[in-house]
């Protein structure tokens, strides 16, 4: 028999091509003839573009081509919008998305006005030097709260007051909920948000195919086919004709699901205009502007409860920063809206928000996507109500759990899919159990803290608990081959940045087919192996791909069984697959392999009989009814140097729930760097906008990302609660790492520096020595 | 405009290169481009992600912050020449491939070279001693842990393999 490999710490398939350096990521596409890439960018937030002048550009040794927005003709278009506003109630959306290159105005630092294309990026870069352009500086919106006020300049000339949406959601009565209520408790709260930083940045390789009629696009995208669609239409192609390849991607966390960037927009229609291959690849400072971020809300919450600390209600009033441009339409403070409202009964809940534009580079989602700025303001709002109301954190928690038996839960309010905000299943308060257990809760509180102070030690710590929605719609598709050799190929539309995918789908595969996880070849992220598909977001790939996956394997498996079945001349029943090959149970010898029954399902003579197919094959397509709701816990015990604000974390657990588990191993990779990335939004990362809308810390050397001194050992387990959604039972794991993070340090750093008993709260993110410097001055 | 050029002989992986390269050619340029050994990633190019180092006669070093012409005459390891074969991998490689200690595998090549470099001068390093190693080398994806692990098993198989 197989090894059984689906629920197993696998090794990935992928990981000998990645050690050696033989896997191919964008950048190393090197093309005959190819012309390289350079983006003149604004550097102003805001300013009236008077002039542009190429000439001297286009005159240098060198270079090939220069264009600005005029060389674009009626090409020029602003870009689609990703996701329409979902269907509620009143809502006001002012669609404003980003244009290829700036015509009339630059809205952010790194706006692209001009590109360079020449025979080396060196020599792109010299030209860049040589483009003259003329801005009248505007004054640039920074500041959330300001841009609404009629005084305000408009990034938009037409949005006045900087409107880019305004949403209402509620369910139940929050003011009679208020008016019953022993404790109202009201804090402002803001949460900045960082850049993901993937280690790749993002670049795009364009070939245009003159003989074949054909344009082929590498590109770091994390949705290969929306790419492939959009192309097709704005070239005036057919879709056939464009083959996009997202191969191996560096990471990455929800930018690279954006498009289209502007550099997505020009490189393949220069490509096709000058018919040479361009390749543009983004350096780190141009990241920092040229990538989305996700940044920037400022919330007015407020909480009613009982005396004995349950939740009556909450009302939200919020500001989101979406930057200069709102491509991604509302997805990001829609999930905050959400996820504010956690593992929690709430039962009145009214929460409105305005996104504003901002002389900022463009925010879209980034791994959590929002949910953490909602879970920052429900875990805070519980921590000041334990202490106001004198109960414990976690028993304050746990006293407004939903119930097991409550599932599925109807939040009411409308989620990010357009389906109503409903937990498909989950069961709370166990993995708040063991998190308390696994860090020792109690016996810290009652014990170590005391003994720890008592030696001068300054040690706290925190429990914050949060649901992530994922796994949402609309569906992703897989085909699953047996090739002749015996080997397994799989295909699906969605890209893959390092989640592990050729290992799980080829866990998947092996299950159902019997062949070893080494035997199976998963291709993703190239549109002419699979046509159809959505993308790598909101922590779906498992779940909804997965599931896809599962689907074309049975039907694979029934084929194998049907065809053995006649070629034993017994009945299917008699029949196992295992080690790659199909033998009639009892009966030594009789066993045939894989790969000779898929060479006889494709016959050279006879017929195909009318209503079946050749090959051992079958495409498949998974479209869950509603997101999956992940949930867990994070518990942490952190030590601070009372002088200098060091942080030093002492021990960090993470239990949490998504259902069936495919690989173990794969599954802690994916919480430990969402944790680690969690850590550096939490204390470390914060982009430094100056009052021009500057960013003022555009460099690795200044922008901190944590190293392996930063992000601590942690201590993983796990529930299983399987999602009644999909048959695999999964629900995403992708961002769980990210969520919670920031409310964990505020409260633990609260508790190690008793700062609640001496009135000073850390309501914001991200926190930092210096913050707490400044934060604590009072207590001075 | 009259490029400032060198001629320049370097031993890469153990193959010998002579090229004649532009002044400001950047080192990790040169081996990804001019000698396509692209397994050396460039993440940042300001000598911090530590994505692109390699080993320049037996020390780590960043390529991003040196010119081609500056490695004339020496001998550099990149992540192409650390398996012994296409068959078999390095300790170190395996290591990373049992621990799971890489995800996306941008910054892998970087952090192998580095973690070469330090398991050759340090082979029975403890825990702290290795995130210090590795703290050089920024991982967006791993959170770091299962690197560590990775690196203890690599040091306890780089010294059964030399007893």
């Amino acid at each position: 028999m197989s090894t059984r490999s689906f629920g197993a710490p696998v090794r990935r398939n992928e990981d000998a091509r990645l050690l050696r350096g033989q896997a191919l990521f964008v950048d190393d596409v090197e093309l005959p003839g190819m012309v390289y890439a350079a983006f003149l960018r604004s550097n102003v937030a805001h300013a009236r573009i008077r002039s542009i002048d190429v000439s001297a550009a286009r005159a240098r040794d060198g270079v090939v081509a220069v264009y600005t927005a005029a060389d674009l003709g009626d090409y020029w278009a602003p870009g689609p919008l990703l996701v329409p506003p979902p269907p509620i109630k009143d809502t006001v959306f002012n669609q404003r998305t980003q244009v290829p290159l700036a015509k009339d105005k630059v809205r952010h630092v790194g706006e692209p006005l001009a590109v360079v294309l020449a025979d080396s990026r060196y020599l792109a870069e010299d030209a860049l030097g040589d483009i003259a352009v003329e801005l009248e500086p505007l004054p640039a919106v920074v500041d959330l709260e300001k841009a609404g006020s009629s005084a305000s300049a408009t990034v938009h000339d037409d949005v006045r007051g900087n409107v880019a949406a305004h949403v209402r959601q509620s369910r139940g009565d929050y003011a009679a909920a208020r008016a019953k209520a022993d404790r109202v408790i009201a804090r402002r709260f803001h949460y900045d948000h960082g850049a993901s930083s993937p280690i790749e940045t993002r670049g795009i390789v364009a070939n245009w195919d003159a003989r074949g009629n054909q344009l082929t696009v590498w590109d770091t995208t994390q949705a290969p086919v929306f790419l492939r669609n959009g192309l097709a239409a704005m070239l005036g192609m057919s879709e056939r004709q464009v083959r996009v390849i997202a191969p191996f991607v560096g990471g990455g966390f929800g930018p690279k699901i954006m498009l289209f960037y502007p550099e997505e927009v020009v490189i393949p229609w220069a490509a096709r205009k000058l018919n040479r291959p361009i390749k543009w690849i983004e350096d780190r400072l141009e990241h920092f502007f040229a990538t989305t971020h996700e940044r920037g809300q400022t919330h007015d919450a407020e909480i009613a409860l009982s005396a004995d600390g349950r939740i009556l209600g909450i009302k939200d009033v919020f500001l989101h920063d979406t930057g200069a441009y709102n491509p991604y339409g509302l997805t990001v403070p829609i999930n905050s809206q959400c996820t504010l409202l956690g593992p929690y009964v709430i039962p009145n809940y009214d929460s409105t928000f305005t996104a504003v534009f901002t002389n900022k580079p463009i925010v879209t989602p980034y791994r959590g996507a929002g949910r953490q700025h909602g879970v920052f303001v429900i875990e805070r709002l519980l921590d000041i109500a334990a202490h106001e109301l004198n109960i414990d954190r976690a028993e304050i928690r746990r006293r407004n759990l939903i119930p097991p038996d409550a599932f599925p839960y109807n939040n009411e309010i409308i989620y990010q899919d357009f389906a109503p905000l409903s937990y498909d299943s989950g069961n709370y308060e166990p993995i708040l159990d063991k998190a308390l257990q696994m860090i020792g809760y109690k016996k810290f509180l009652a014990e170590e803290q005391p003994r720890l102070r008592a030696q001068g030690r300054h040690v706290g710590v925190g429990v914050a608990c949060y649901v992530e929605g994922t796994g949402i719609g609309p569906y992703e598709g897989a085909k699953v081959q047996v090739q002749a050799n015996g080997k397994v190929n799989v295909a699906t539309g969605i890209g893959t940045q390092g989640q592990g995918h050729f290992t799980v789908f080829a866990q998947i595969v092996a299950e159902r087919l019997g062949v070893e996880v080494g035997d199976v070849d998963v291709v993703t992220g190239d549109t002419d192996q699979f046509y159809w598909g959505a993308g790598t977001f909101a922590s779906r790939g498992a779940v909804v791909a997965g599931n896809a996956v599962n689907e074309a394997a049975k039907a694979v498996r029934q084929k194998i069984l049907k065809l053995a079945a006649e070629h034993f001349e017994c009945a299917e029943e008699d029949l196992e697959i295992a080690n790659g090959e199909v033998s009639v149970v009892g009966v030594p010898g009789q066993s045939v392999k894989l790969g000779a029954l898929a060479l006889k399902a494709n016959p050279m003579r006879g017929a195909v009989k009318p209503g079946t197919e050749p090959g051992l094959e079958s495409t498949q397509y998974f479209g869950p009814a509603g997101g999956a709701t992940a949930s867990g816990v994070h518990a942490m015990i952190v030590e601070l140097d009372p002088q200098t604000f060091a942080l030093n974390v002492l021990k960090y657990v993470v239990v949490h729930d998504c259902g069936t588990v495919i690989n173990p191993l794969i599954l802690a990779g994916q919480i430990h760097g969402g944790v680690a990335q969690g850590i550096g939004n939490a204390f470390y990362e914060q982009l430094v906008f100056d009052d021009e809308g500057q960013l003022l810390n555009a460099s690795l050397a200044d922008y901190l990302l944590p190293t392996a001194l930063e992000v601590p050992h942690m201590e993983i387990a796990h529930t299983v609660t399987e999602s009644p959604l999909n048959p695999l039972g999964i629900k995403g794991a992708g961002e769980a790492g990210a969520i919670p993070v920031g409310p964990l340090f505020a409260q633990a750093i609260e508790d190690a520096l008793g700062l609640l008993e001496r009135n000073v709260e850390l309501n914001e993110i991200p926190l930092s020595p210096g913050r707490l410097f400044e934060l604590t001055a009072k207590l001075r | 405009m009259s490029a400032d050029r060198h001629d320049i002989t370097v031993t890469v992986n153990g193959t010998q290169y002579r090229r004649s390269v532009e002044a400001r050619l950047l080192l990790s340029d040169f081996l990804r481009h001019d000698l396509l050994l692209a397994g050396t990633h460039v993440g940042c190019e300001h000598g911090v992600c530590g994505a692109c180092t390699v080993i320049i006669e037996g020390a780590a070093v960043r390529s991003c912050l040196m010119f081609a012409a500056q490695a004339d005459g020496q001998r550099i390891t990149t992540v192409e020449g650390l398996a012994p074969d296409q068959d078999h991998l390095h300790p170190l490689q395996e290591s990373m491939r049992d621990c799971h200690g890489l995800q996306c595998g941008y910054c892998t090549p970087g952090i192998l070279m580095t973690m070469k470099a330090f398991l050759d001068e340090t082979p029975a390093p403890d825990e702290a001693q290795i995130r210090e190693a590795l703290s050089g080398n920024l991982c967006r994806c791993t959170g770091y842990q299962h690197i560590v692990e990775a690196m203890q098993l690599a040091a306890e198989r780089l010294r059964g393999s030399s007893l």
